[in-house]
Formats: structure tokens, C-alpha cells, sequence
């Protein structure tokens, strides 16, 4: 005991370990304490980039259009015979001619016709000093994109609503949201910020190039070559 | 709990790392990522057509007098792109750059889009728009004035064509007015025409039959550079050229000459000693069409006339004064040569022979255009397959005649003002380059006090600008009809704008030497502007213009006007978009002409000179003078055309200015072509600038040395300089137009404009 030995400087050092660990756990207390703020600054970071990045980003990044005039397509399914084709159909030469112009709304809008305030704005600002309404196109592509509606649905024989959603059934126009970096629709990328989960009943599907990929190697057996999207 | 710095910025850390994972872990940098990718992607600048059905509308263009058919692919409502209609006549399925090119006039920046008045000085640029009524009002007003005060003939028309509904609108409302003043420019159509009418004794357009020819001499003729119907001549060269023998005759080398069987340099101005040196050779050899002459012409051999003097004929005559050296002396072409295409020229199936420089806008002199017609006519082609002569001219305009009360009929005596018609130039029909003359010289009160201009650009396309300047500011009321902005309508009072021809209603006839063809141009769109197809405006005008001049102008409008001229042929015309009047085939041996002698004159009785004293009748070679003098201006300096430059009344479009080499324009010079030993003498390299005067005036030039143009001559093309357009169109302030520096010279016996060049200085800057 009084000569020192390697158990002694063992035992030194233990007590040097106590006498640091006693130190230490002074320090660590303090130590808690303060990373207890580093780590609360962290998860302030980590949940409010989450929040912003989840939540309002979604919010902030589209902008609400209003079409020029709120259309009911359910009114108008029922009067019609043929379903979507009706307005929404192919020219003889196979081209689809998408939204309809004033002249297929004419045949029977020449004059009001009902007690909706959205009709007689349609008559007297688009029929009478005949002018075309400016639809906004939720599924419009870019110039890059050539995609064929006879391809889809005369030779593959697609339902519309396979794509477009239930639109024949709603009674109003959806709220146009606009990406306000691209310019395009939200309907593109999809409602779903994340791409995960189904669209909902008035959605269609997304449109991204990826998701054309995806159904063509289900249906196809293949992504698709380049050149027949991209002229 | 103490916060020190160190805890500070560890925090401060903490929230950048907690925050970066976070962001990470959600969708925005990712799908901001993708927004951006396809932001870029979006280039609004690049021009798009609307979506819709894609279609066609055929109709014809008018462009220029050819009359090609037209398909015009629309998108929507938006017109994207002109090409050929495959199965029309006239061009079947080619179309010239200019035609090409028509979408820029139409939705460009030059439109006139609404009447317009002047305020501020002529030619200042300040306009007020105003409506159709005023403008109306205020032009009838002016005519009427005018006509009250017993001067109806002091109103002068210069338009476009002479064909048409639209040209046949304009005699019928000046001659109810008072006025035979309806002027336009004359052409080397003019020039055959009369050729044809002394020779033939008929009346009509002379249409070369070119797709059947064999051998076919081209003096000057641009037949790639927009001679005739453009595409009509590309088929040429395309479809046969192998089965043809193409010999053009120029003092330079032109794209004509270059895909020509043979390009025959020869001194400028002398291609009609060329045709009377052929003449010679096929004569002296018996190698003409001796049953056609024996039998059917009238001149030829000596003859006797009423007086009971012998005279002497063609044959004796350019055996005596045309022999084969002395003509290789006037023209520069080698003796062998000559023999070589003389012979070849009359040994050949269907021979041809061509004149009219370049696209054939100046007339040139009536005996050289009479030398190259003998030619065809000792080759006896007159009328024939592979031939040429004059047609018949289509009758299809059959209005009610009209009567005129007496303002109007006063001046039937007075002739027409640019001379065209009386007797000093009885056959010649218009004379519009001698009007800056007869302007600017009347003393007194000016000869023209109203003006109107409708498909034509005077102020740009007469030569000797400078006078033409002066007579238009002699001129006391302008009105305009154009619908592009041009050097006339900027000097105009009031602008009437038309319809492009894009958007309305035209008849455009056109014809071979088989057939007359009506096409039908048609509104493509539906008139961008407040603009106003100028038959209806005629109309308009001529209901102003009290009881017989209403009653002469029965029409509603111009369609219906349209509609009850074809009367049973108007819905074909409108379904196919041509109608073909054919004309009777042409017999071999059989021959009519309507000359005093019943056959073919080489020796044209009807010309008489002046005061009765005949002028030597035969045609003949005279050298024709060109302005300057040698010792101030050593070179010679002839005007060119190209395909690719538009130099009528419509100016090039900003397509076709692309398509122009470096060589003829860059940046704003025009080049000359110079021979490289001319050049080398005035110490001038390739694209130097330099200082070109002719007697007429200056510009600031650059040299293009090319081998393809004769020492001592130089070559500016036409269609540059212009002043007017809008800016960004691209065309104003660039180059030098080339009626700036050549004036007309006026041919003795017809009157009309023999120019075909000016002598020249070019001196380094």
C-alpha cells in the first residue's frame, strides 16, 4: 500500500477515473442539460421543415384558378346520348378534339335556356359576341408530349374516367390549381404531394412521365421507347 | 440554465441539421427540383399555334401575276403553312419562296390595320385612324369635287393588273367617272403583246408553250429567277430538262444560265443583233419553215406596194446587214458559236424563242423583241404546239354596258395622260414610267390632282426615283389601297386598306398558250384587320359618285358581284378553285392571223410612223443607248433579278431575305458583282466597300468578285433599298434599290421603257 505498484497506479488511475467520472458526472449534468437544448433545437428544425414540407409547401406551391365558367357535367351527361363522346370526341381524321369549342355548345345554348346564373354569364359574354371561352386544361402536357387519344382509347379501348377521373359525374368545375413554378396543373404530379395513395373520386390519374411508363409496362410489356412520346 | 456562444451556434446547428433532414425527409426540395426541370422547359417565346383541327383551304396566290395554286394548312383558326396545290395547272404542287413566304405578310407587322388619315407632312409617318365611313366620305368628297369642276380626267388609277374582276372594276368606275387614266406599268408582256399584235394582227397575252418545246433560246429571260409562272418553269427544269435543249443568252452567269443546257455570255444589250444574226444564218441556209413563209407570210421576199416602189423584205435585209461577223462583233459571241445554235435552233422539233430580261418587268425595245418573234416565226411556231403567239384574250367579264353622262364622256377625247394608246404610240397600252416626265414638266396647273394606287408600289418600282418623288409631290391628294405599309401608302393622304389575299375573294386568270385558267382565291381566314376588300370599296365609292355611275355599279358587293359574273360556272370555281377555258387546239398548217394582209407580217403594216411618214418598218437592230457618259462612267451596270428577291410591288419577306447569300446582301450593303479584272483595275477586293454612281444618282455599295459577269459590266440586284416596312421586318435601309440609280429610256416607236441598264462608276471608299 505504501509502496506504489502497478496495482497502485491501476487504482490511481481508477481513482483518477472516479475522480473523473465524479468530475464527469458533474460535467455530463451540465452536459445534459445543455444538449438537452441542442436537441430540442434539432427536432424544432427537424418537425418544422416537416410541417413546411409536407403541409404548406403543398399549400403555398399551387394557385387557385377558376374556370370562366363553373360547368356541371352531370346536367349535361344526362341529356347527352353517347356518354363523353358526345362533346369530347374524335374528327374523322382520327384527331381528338379535347375541349370542345362554342360550337358544340351552341346547338342548344343559342339563348338561355335555364335559371343558372353561370348560363346567362355563358351566353352573354362567350355566345352572343361569339367568343371562345378560355378553359384551363387540367391534363395539358408540354410541347415535348405527343400523346394520341385514338391510340388509347379507340385501339386500346381505355375508359376515359380510367385517366380523367369521374369528372361526367361532378356538378361543378374543379378549383384550377396551377403550379406556380411549371405553370401546369396539379393533376399532373397528382393531389398527393407524395405520390403515395390512390387519387380520389374526382382526381384522375397522375400524369407524370413515369406514371405513362408504369401502365404501358403493365399493359405492354414495355416503358415505351423514347421517340413515341418525344417526336 | 446559462446559454454560452458555443451552446448558441451548437443550437443554431442543431436547427440547420434537424431542419435539413426534415426538408430532405419531405417532398419540397424534390418536387421543387422537378417544377424547375420542367420550368425550363418552357419557352414561351417559341411561336405555337392554338390546338384544333387541323385542315386545308386551297385557293391561289397572287403574290406575284402567276396564279399558282395554293393548300394552305390552317390549325384552328390560324393559317401555319402554305404549300403547292398538287393538281393545279399552272404549278402543280411547286410553289416559289415568295409563295411560301405569304404567312408573313398576313399576320406580320407591316398590316395596315384600319383606314388611315395623314396628319403631319407626306411621308413623316403620322397616321389617325379612322373609320371606314370617314374615309370614305372624305375620298368621294375629293372625287366628286373634282369631277363637279369639270376635271375628272385630272384622276389617274395606277393598279396592278389588267386582268380580272378587280382591274375591270376600276375601267368601268373611271370611265363612268370621266377619266381613262387607269395606269399601270408595262411589262415585257407588253412589249410581246405588241410584237405579236404588228406581226399576227391579234390581240392577246403571248404565252410561250414551253412544256412542249425542244430547243428553246432564252435571250435573258430569268426562267429560274421568277420569269412567268415560277413554278411553272421549275417543272420545266425539273420534269424535262434532259429532253429539252435550254441555250440562255446573258451578259452574266445566272442561276438560269447555270442549269441551262448552254449559258452564251453576250454583250448586253445586243441580243436583238443576235436574233437577226440567227435570223441570217437560217435563212441564208434554207433551214426555215419554208412552206409556213411561202405560204403564210407577208414580207418576207421583196414586195411591191400600193405606189407601185419595190420594198425591200426581211430576207434581203438581214442578208445585206446581218451577217454572221459583224454580228459576232456587236454581240461577243463567236462566230462558230452562232452558226452552231442557229443551225441546232432550226434543225430542232419545236423550236422556241424567248425574250424579256430577268423576270421580264421592263419591257425592252420593240425591235428587239420583233427580231426574236421573227425567229419563231420563220421557224413557222406560230400558234403551234412547242410555240408561241398571241391568245385569245378570255372573255369571261361580261357586264351590262354602261352609260356615261356628259362630265364623263368629255374626256374620252383627251386619250389617256401617260400616252399610252394615241397616235404617237397607237399599240401600246400603258406607258405609266413616262408619267414623272409628263408630271413634272406641265406648267401650270399639274395634270394629276387625284391619284389612286391599288396593288402597285409606283413609288418604289418607276424607275429614276428622284423624278418620281417630284411628280408625286405634285400630286395634290393620294389615296393608298395597300395592305402593308409601303413607300406609296407612307406618301398617301388616306390609306384604304384591302384585304390581304389571304382573306378574300379573287378571280386570278392566268394562261397557257392551250388554255386560259381562272383561279379562284379565296379567304383563308377571316380578315385579321378592319380592312376592306377593295371591289366592295369601288363599289362604295362609285354609289358616291351620283345616278349613272350607281346605276353602272348594280352589285351589292364584290362576292355577289363574283357570283353572278361566273353566273352557272360559280359553285364549280368555288368547289375546285380553278376554272380551264381551253381554247381551240392548235392545228399544224393551219394558220389565222388577222393582220391587213391575212398572214404573218415580217414587214408590220400597221406601224406607221409619225406624221405619216413610215419609219422603217422592218425590224432592225439599233443599239440601244443607255444614259451616261463613258469618260464619267467607264463601266456598265445592269440590274439583275432573283428568285429570292421580291422586286415588284410587294417587297421580300423576312424568309426570303434569310435565304439571300452573303454575297448579295450583308447587313445593309447590297454587293455589285465586278469580274475580277475589273475589280483589279479599280484596286477593289472582295468585299471592300465602295462608292457606285450612275447619272441618276449614289450609293454605298460592297464588291463580289465573280467570273460569272463580263469585264466592264456590273450587276446590282433589284429589290433592295427599300425605305418603308415596318423595322422589324427586316428589309428597310438595306441595300440600295436599283430604280434609284436607272432611269427609263423611252423606245421612239412604242413609247415603253427599253432600259436594260446605266453607265456606272465605282469608286473605292
Amino acid at each position: 500500500m505504501s509502496t506504489p505498484d502497478i496495482h497502485d497506479t491501476i487504482s490511481n488511475k481508477t481513482d483518477t477515473d472516479t475522480i473523473d467520472h465524479s468530475q464527469g458526472n458533474a460535467d455530463t449534468k451540465k452536459q445534459k442539460s445543455s444538449g438537452w437544448i441542442v436537441f430540442f433545437s434539432f427536432m424544432i428544425g427537424l418537425i418544422g421543415s416537416l410541417i413546411i414540407g409536407w403541409i404548406l409547401f403543398p399549400q403555398l406551391l399551387y394557385s387557385k384558378k377558376y374556370q370562366p365558367i363553373d360547368f356541371n357535367h352531370a346536367i349535361h351527361l344526362d341529356q347527352v346520348s353517347d356518354g363523353c363522346n358526345s362533346c369530347h370526341s374524335f374528327r374523322a381524321d382520327g384527331s381528338f378534339t379535347g375541349i370542345p369549342d362554342l360550337s358544340a355548345c351552341t346547338d342548344c345554348h343559342s339563348a338561355v335556356m335555364g335559371s343558372n346564373p353561370e348560363e346567362e354569364k355563358f351566353v352573354t359574354q362567350y355566345v352572343e359576341p361569339n367568343k371562345e371561352v378560355e378553359w384551363l386544361s387540367y391534363f395539358q402536357q408540354p410541347d415535348c408530349v405527343f400523346f394520341s387519344h385514338a391510340a388509347h382509347v379507340t385501339g386500346a379501348q381505355m375508359a376515359c374516367e380510367t385517366c380523367h377521373g369521374n369528372i361526367g359525374h361532378s356538378e361543378h368545375s374543379k378549383v384550377y390549381q396551377q403550379n406556380r413554378i411549371s405553370g401546369y396543373s396539379r393533376d399532373i404530379w397528382g393531389y398527393s404531394i407524395s405520390r403515395l395513395g390512390k387519387p380520389g373520386a374526382n382526381e384522375g390519374m397522375p400524369m407524370k412521365m413515369n406514371d405513362c411508363a408504369k401502365c404501358h409496362l403493365e399493359q405492354t410489356g414495355s416503358k415505351g421507347a423514347c421517340f413515341q412520346c418525344h417526336k | 440554465m446559462k446559454i454560452d456562444r458555443r451552446k448558441f451556434l451548437a443550437c443554431l446547428g442543431a436547427l440547420a441539421g434537424g431542419g435539413t433532414v426534415g426538408t430532405m425527409l419531405s417532398p419540397l426540395p424534390w418536387k421543387v427540383m422537378d417544377d424547375i426541370a420542367i420550368w425550363t422547359q418552357n419557352w414561351p417565346w417559341t411561336p405555337v399555334p392554338k390546338g384544333g383541327q387541323s385542315y386545308y383551304v386551297q385557293s391561289v396566290c397572287s403574290l406575284c401575276s402567276g396564279g399558282c395554286g395554293i393548300s394552305v394548312r390552317k390549325v384552328s383558326n390560324r393559317a401555319v403553312k402554305i404549300e403547292g396545290l398538287t393538281d393545279h395547272p399552272i404549278n402543280k404542287g411547286g410553289l416559289c419562296p415568295l409563295g411560301l413566304s405569304g404567312l408573313q405578310y398576313l399576320y406580320g407587322p407591316s398590316r395596315v390595320k384600319s383606314p388611315l388619315k395623314r396628319t403631319g407632312n407626306r411621308g413623316e409617318g403620322k397616321w389617325q385612324p379612322v373609320s371606314w365611313d370617314e374615309a370614305l366620305l372624305e375620298v368621294t368628297k375629293q372625287l366628286v369635287t373634282l369631277r363637279s369642276q369639270g376635271k375628272p380626267n385630272t384622276v389617274a388609277w395606277i393598279s396592278g393588273s389588267e386582268k380580272g374582276t378587280v382591274s375591270s372594276l376600276i375601267d368601268r368606275f373611271l370611265k363612268v367617272y370621266g377619266s381613262s387614266n387607269h395606269l399601270r406599268a408595262a411589262t415585257a408582256q407588253d412589249a410581246l403583246e405588241q410584237a405579236a399584235y404588228l406581226m399576227q394582227g391579234n390581240q392577246g397575252a403571248v404565252m410561250p408553250d414551253v412544256e412542249n418545246a425542244d430547243y428553246i433560246l432564252s435571250f435573258g429571260a430569268g426562267l429560274l429567277d421568277g420569269w412567268g409562272a415560277p413554278c411553272r418553269m421549275f417543272n420545266l427544269y425539273g420534269d424535262s430538262i434532259n429532253s429539252k435543249t435550254i441555250i440562255q443568252f446573258e451578259p452574266r452567269l445566272s442561276d438560269t444560265g447555270a442549269k441551262s443546257s448552254q449559258w452564251v455570255p453576250i454583250n448586253p444589250g445586243t441580243e436583238g443583233a443576235l436574233a437577226l444574226g440567227m435570223a441570217h444564218i437560217i435563212v441564208r441556209e434554207l433551214l426555215y419553215n419554208i412552206d409556213f413563209i411561202n405560204n403564210n407570210a407577208f414580207g418576207f421576199d421583196d414586195w411591191t406596194d400600193d405606189s407601185g416602189e419595190i420594198r425591200q423584205g426581211f430576207k434581203a435585209m438581214i442578208l445585206d446587214k446581218f451577217q454572221p461577223d459583224k454580228v459576232s462583233q456587236i454581240t461577243g459571241i463567236p462566230v462558230g458559236r452562232i452558226f452552231e445554235i442557229s443551225r441546232g435552233f432550226a434543225k430542232a422539233k419545236k423550236p422556241l424563242a424567248l425574250c424579256g430580261r430577268g423576270q421580264g418587268q421592263v419591257p425592252g425595245s420593240i425591235d428587239e423583241t420583233l427580231a426574236i418573234y421573227c425567229l419563231n416565226a420563220l421557224m413557222g411556231n406560230i400558234n403551234q404546239s412547242g410555240g408561241t403567239g398571241a391568245t385569245s384574250e378570255p372573255d369571261y367579264i361580261q357586264w351590262p354596258e354602261v352609260s356615261v353622262d356628259g362630265i364623263a364622256s368629255q374626256d374620252v377625247q383627251q386619250g389617256k395622260i401617260d400616252g399610252a394608246g394615241s397616235e404617237k404610240f397607237p399599240f401600246s397600252h400603258n406607258l405609266l414610267h413616262r408619267l414623272p416626265e409628263i408630271i413634272n414638266s406641265a406648267a401650270g396647273e399639274k395634270p394629276v390632282q387625284a391619284l389612286l394606287v391599288s396593288d402597285a408600289n409606283p413609288l418604289y418600282t418607276l424607275p429614276d426615283a428622284k423624278a418620281v418623288k417630284k411628280a408625286f409631290d405634285n400630286i395634290p391628294f393620294i389615296v393608298s389601297f395597300s395592305s402593308y405599309m409601303d413607300e406609296t401608302a407612307v406618301y398617301a393622304d388616306y390609306i384604304l386598306p384591302d384585304h390581304t389575299y389571304l382573306e378574300r375573294y379573287q378571280d386570278i386568270p392566268t394562261s397557257t398558250m392551250a388554255s386560259t385558267v381562272i383561279g379562284l382565291s379565296k379567304p383563308v381566314i377571316k380578315p385579321l384587320y378592319d380592312t376592306r376588300h377593295i371591289g366592295d370599296v369601288i363599289i362604295a365609292l362609285a354609289k358616291g359618285m351620283g345616278e349613272s355611275a350607281q346605276s353602272a355599279f348594280p352589285w351589292k358587293n364584290y362576292e355577289s358581284l363574283l357570283e353572278e359574273t361566273f353566273g352557272a360556272n360559280w359553285d364549280e370555281l368555288k368547289k375546285k378553285g380553278y376554272m380551264t377555258i381551253e381554247r381551240q387546239a392548235p392545228e399544224t398548217a393551219s394558220y389565222t392571223f388577222s393582220t391587213p394582209s391575212g398572214k404573218l407580217e415580217f414587214y408590220p403594216t400597221a406601224r406607221k410612223g409619225t406624221e405619216g411618214k413610215e419609219i422603217a418598218s422592218l425590224p432592225f437592230f439599233t443599239a440601244v443607248p443607255i444614259e451616261g457618259d463613258m469618260q464619267q462612267f467607264p463601266l456598265v451596270m445592269i440590274p439583275y433579278d432573283s428568285i429570292r428577291i421580291a422586286n415588284h410591288n410587294i417587297a421580300n419577306s423576312p424568309f426570303m431575305t434569310k435565304i439571300v447569300d452573303d454575297t448579295v446582301l450583308k447587313k445593309t450593303y447590297a454587293f455589285i458583282e465586278i469580274n475580277p479584272l475589273t475589280a483589279k483595275s479599280l484596286r477593289l477586293s472582295e468585299g471592300d466597300e465602295a462608292r457606285l454612281s450612275t447619272p441618276k444618282g449614289q450609293a454605298a455599295v460592297k464588291v463580289h468578285l465573280y467570273e460569272g459577269i463580263m469585264p466592264g459590266v456590273i450587276a446590282l440586284p433589284k429589290g433592295l433599298g427599300h425605305t418603308a416596312y415596318s423595322e422589324e421586318w427586316g428589309l428597310a435601309g438595306k441595300g440600295v434599290n436599283a430604280n434609284d440609280l436607272i432611269g427609263p429610256i423611252n423606245d421612239p416607236a412604242s413609247g415603253l421603257d427599253m432600259a436594260w441598264g446605266i453607265r456606272a462608276k465605282l469608286s473605292r471608299v
